[in-house]
């Protein structure tokens, strides 16, 4: 994939293509990766392809590599991060994450459309807690506080933070799934890992949005 | 690249530089008087004509309606959002400004926007380069504010072409200051620059390993400087004058502007001086005097420079570093010469900082060093690149008043994202984006950077197009927009309405106004070249007169010659091309008989010992021919 960059030859910037970001950096489409490695390979190809070097050269060069320079800033920024990584992935197998930003919850709770599905193992929990978020924005409204009411919300908050870091490890042993699927050409196996990776993602984004809940009850 | 040079320009608030690569050290250019700095200060004179830099500094105090000062503090900034700004300074508006208007400033009788008062200081320091190499300059490198945003860039952008130069990139004065340094130290490690200077502040982290200087995280305030702590004491000393002495010269121009020159005076020297005195002459005879100590200006000061710790703190916290992992700071700006600005430092960063480096310099060399690598680069910038980032998030107003950030801040430009839109009506064929800059959640707490119109998509039924926006943030941090319709594959026309800035043809009809600018300019470029002329002619007679054709002349002959030389000599120092061009002429007149010998000599000197065969008929003497017209392309 590097020489679709730049020409082996004479070094110099070549006209973009469309491909994704593993191929860009010549990757499969796996999700474990050398993180040290990208991040040379990240280095070596700014010193090809960033605008400084062709501030020189013609318009059509410039433009290459501004172009070129931009798509190796998003591939790397996605590509390094686990998360996004593992967004970007199931994107490119056609999954539709679900708006999970505080503005489609905001709208949502608006407009009444219930955009998100509370995960199946919370429910109990997510029920009372919305109680409790209830109370504590009433008394807020009135400028009562309590304490105690606080300090189990606070309680709450830390419980709900140790499930949100134990996701990282579950995460990560669903790439291993996807990984091995994927080298052995098992679709169904595939499936399975992409289903289990959604779900997590949604679990995931669900809980930091409780949890941002909580902080903003919680801060005067 | 031409052969053309490519200089740094640092445009600051209080002082503006211009610095070049030479050889493989950055320097700065120094103007006609010598200094290095040359005050961000735009007057009118006498005659109604523009003066830049120090001389233009006494109209400040004398006449402060024809004069300006720190107006980067207005570049990119509309009407509203500068009410602040004209409380502290004395920026007088334009009389007739609409709503919606790019801002214009009264200067005497006429008005400017900031990018014109901005393209004088430019057209200045572009003077000093071009006297200084004798030849034309037209490309620079400007520095700006890191946490500048899109318009403020798009501004200085506006304010180079006005000025008549190609701005090949604008750079983060931390990222530049780094360059100087990481030059100058060749170390890899993590990097925090603290950059304090009149008007801006930025704190910039960033990785510096085998020449690449990586900015990690960016953080500051486009309105916190030196200015602020002037302004506080200004105060003071207008209360203390109202209540010691009853007067209140609050709305005396003049008055005010001693004043302030009196508390930027004692300011600096507190920096080395632990008590100094303010004495300013009042009218009515009447005079204010008042000691002030150290410990009383730190005290006065430290609102402003207190300001500085939350971006700071932001900053360690975008990028994962605890302040242990700083390994070196580097300071930036005059007023980072305040000692209490210094000790912050130590604190937040838990080490020393350095200080070697000019605070006032620095960012001007590193400019040096980024036009030097934009030129194709030098042994000594070979390896460097700079990788710096966007500080504000990008964001797009969607349905509710809320931003949904589509780049964030601190990522790596260039950077793009793609982002997708349909209609809500049938035939639909105009979209409307309003694309904000900063981190708030709502759009109205967030900077508005312009809207986009995207024109001429085909008529569909409603949600049918799928309209795809490109935003690109180029390495200069200024936003680019594309957008196509996906199903016909047609590009949308778009039309941008900048909330701040200049429309290109704003910017084209400035750049024929500034006609008269360019005049000046063009004589300047004659006496240059008048100048070099006559070195050129001075130069050849001196080796001349080390040859034998020399001693052939007649005494009263050499006397005449050496005569000319000197008239030659004291008329080029002067601005006159005209006179220095008589007194060439003269020079070449009084030198015909010596140069007709030179050329017998070196004529028979090429001919000894030579066979016809070998002579070089054809090349003439073997130098060039010493004392003669010059031939300029």
């Amino acid at each position: 994939m590097r020489a679709a960059q730049f020409c082996t030859s004479c070094g110099k910037v070549q006209p973009p293509q469309p491909v994704d970001y593993f191929s860009f950096f010549g990757l499969p489409r796996e999700l474990n990766i050398d993180a040290s490695r990208i991040e040379r390979e990240f280095y070596a190809l700014s010193r090809k392809l960033h605008p400084d070097i062709y501030a020189g050269g013609d318009g059509r060069e410039q433009e290459w590599s501004l172009e070129q320079s931009s798509r190796l800033n998003d591939a790397y920024r996605t590509l390094k991060d686990p998360i996004r990584r593992t967004e970007y992935l199931l994107k490119l197998e056609g999954v539709e994450l679900e708006g999970q930003s505080k503005a489609a919850t905001e709208v949502a709770r608006k407009t009444g459309e219930k955009k998100q599905i509370v995960p199946p193992d919370l429910l109990e929990e997510v029920f009372e807690l919305n109680m409790q978020l209830e109370e504590a924005r009433a008394n807020k409204t009135m400028g009562d506080q309590d304490a105690a009411l606080s300090a189990e919300l606070q309680e709450q908050k830390t419980s709900l933070e140790a499930k949100f870091d134990a996701l990282s490890e579950e995460l990560h042993g669903y790439w291993n799934e996807w990984d091995a699927a994927s080298g052995a050409g098992d679709n169904d196996g595939k499936t399975r890992a992409r289903d289990l990776m959604v779900d997590l993602l949604n679990r995931r984004s669900y809980i930091r949005n409780l949890v941002r809940d909580v902080n903003e009850v919680l801060e005067n | 690249m031409d052969s053309s040079r490519i200089v740094g320009i640092d445009l600051g608030t209080t002082n503006s530089l211009v610095a070049f690569m030479q050889e493989e050290m950055p320097v700065i250019i120094p103007g006609e008087d010598g200094s290095n700095l040359v005050p961000s200060v735009v007057a009118l004179d006498e005659n109604d004509k523009i003066i830049v830099g120090n001389s233009a500094r006494k109209y400040l105090i004398e006449t402060p309606q024809r004069s300006v000062y720190s107006i980067k503090r207005l570049m990119g900034r509309g009407v509203e959002d500068v009410q602040g700004e004209l409380q502290l300074f004395p920026f007088r508006l334009a009389d007739d400004l609409q709503s919606g208007e790019v801002l214009r400033i009264q200067l005497g009788e006429e008005t400017f926007t900031a990018p014109e008062i901005s393209a004088f200081i430019l057209r200045q320091l572009k003077r000093n380069a071009e006297r200084f190499f004798g030849a034309p300059v037209s490309k620079a490198v400007i520095t700006v504010p890191a946490y500048f945003n899109d318009a403020q860039r798009q501004a200085t952008k506006d304010a180079g072409r006005i000025a008549g130069l190609e701005v090949l990139r604008l750079v983060n004065e931390p990222t530049a200051a780094s360059l100087a340094y990481g030059l100058d130290k060749k170390q890899n490690g993590i990097v925090a620059v603290y950059d304090l200077g009149g008007g801006t502040f930025d704190i910039s982290i960033l990785r510096l390993h085998d020449g690449i200087f990586e900015v990690i995280a960016t953080n500051g305030d486009t309105h916190l400087g030196g200015d602020d702590i002037d302004n506080l004491l200004i105060r003071v000393a207008i209360d203390d004058i109202r209540s010691d002495l009853g007067l209140d010269v609050s709305r005396n121009g003049e008055i005010v502007a001693a004043i302030r020159k009196a508390v930027i005076d004692a300011k600096i020297v507190l920096s080395s001086q632990t008590i100094t005195k303010l004495d300013i002459e009042l009218p009515q005879g009447k005079r204010y005097q008042r000691e002030i100590t150290r410990e009383q200006f730190e005290q006065l000061a430290a609102p402003v420079i207190e300001r500085t710790i939350a971006p700071c703190k932001q900053a360690l916290k975008d990028a994962g570093l605890k302040p242990e992992q700083i390994d070196e700071v580097v300071l930036v700006g005059g007023s980072t010469r305040i000692p209490r600005v210094r000790a912050l430092v130590e604190q937040l960063f838990q080490r020393k900082p350095h200080t070697e480096l000019n605070p006032d310099e620095v960012v001007a060399l590193g400019a040096a060093v980024q036009a030097n690598i934009l030129a194709g680069g030098s042994e000594a910038t070979k390896d460097m690149l700079l990788l710096d980032v966007t500080p504000l998030s990008l964001g797009i107003e969607v349905a509710g008043g809320v931003t949904d950030k589509i780049i964030l801040r601190n990522s790596t430009i260039p950077a793009s994202a793609t982002q997708h839109y349909t209609t809500q009506v049938d035939g639909q064929t105009n979209v409307a984006i309003h694309v904000l800059q900063g981190e708030r959640e709502l759009a109205k707490d967030c900077r508005s950077l312009a809207r986009f119109d995207l024109k001429g998509i085909p008529p569909m039924t409603a949600g049918m197009p799928r309209i795809e926006v490109k935003f690109l943030i180029d390495a200069n941090g200024i936003l680019h927009v594309s957008a196509r319709e996906q199903r016909s594959g047609k590009e949308a026309e778009i039309e941008v309405q900048p909330s701040y800035g200049l429309t290109d043809d704003q910017v084209e009809s400035m750049i024929l106004d500034s006609f008269d600018q360019a005049e000046e300019d063009f004589r300047q470029r004659q006496v240059i070249e008048a100048r070099n002329e006559a070195q050129t002619i001075l130069s050849a007679l001196e080796k001349g007169k080390k040859g034998g054709a020399w001693e052939e002349l007649t005494r009263e002959e050499r006397v005449r010659v050496e005569e000319l030389q000197r008239v030659l000599i004291e008329t080029q120092k002067q601005n006159d091309h005209e006179a220095t061009r008589k007194a060439i002429d003269a020079l070449n007149q009084g030198t015909m008989r010596l140069a007709e010998l030179m050329m017998d000599t070196a004529v028979s000197a090429a001919l000894k010992g030579k066979t016809m065969d070998g002579a070089d008929f054809g090349r003439g003497p073997s130098q060039p021919h010493p004392i003669g017209k010059a031939e300029f392309e």
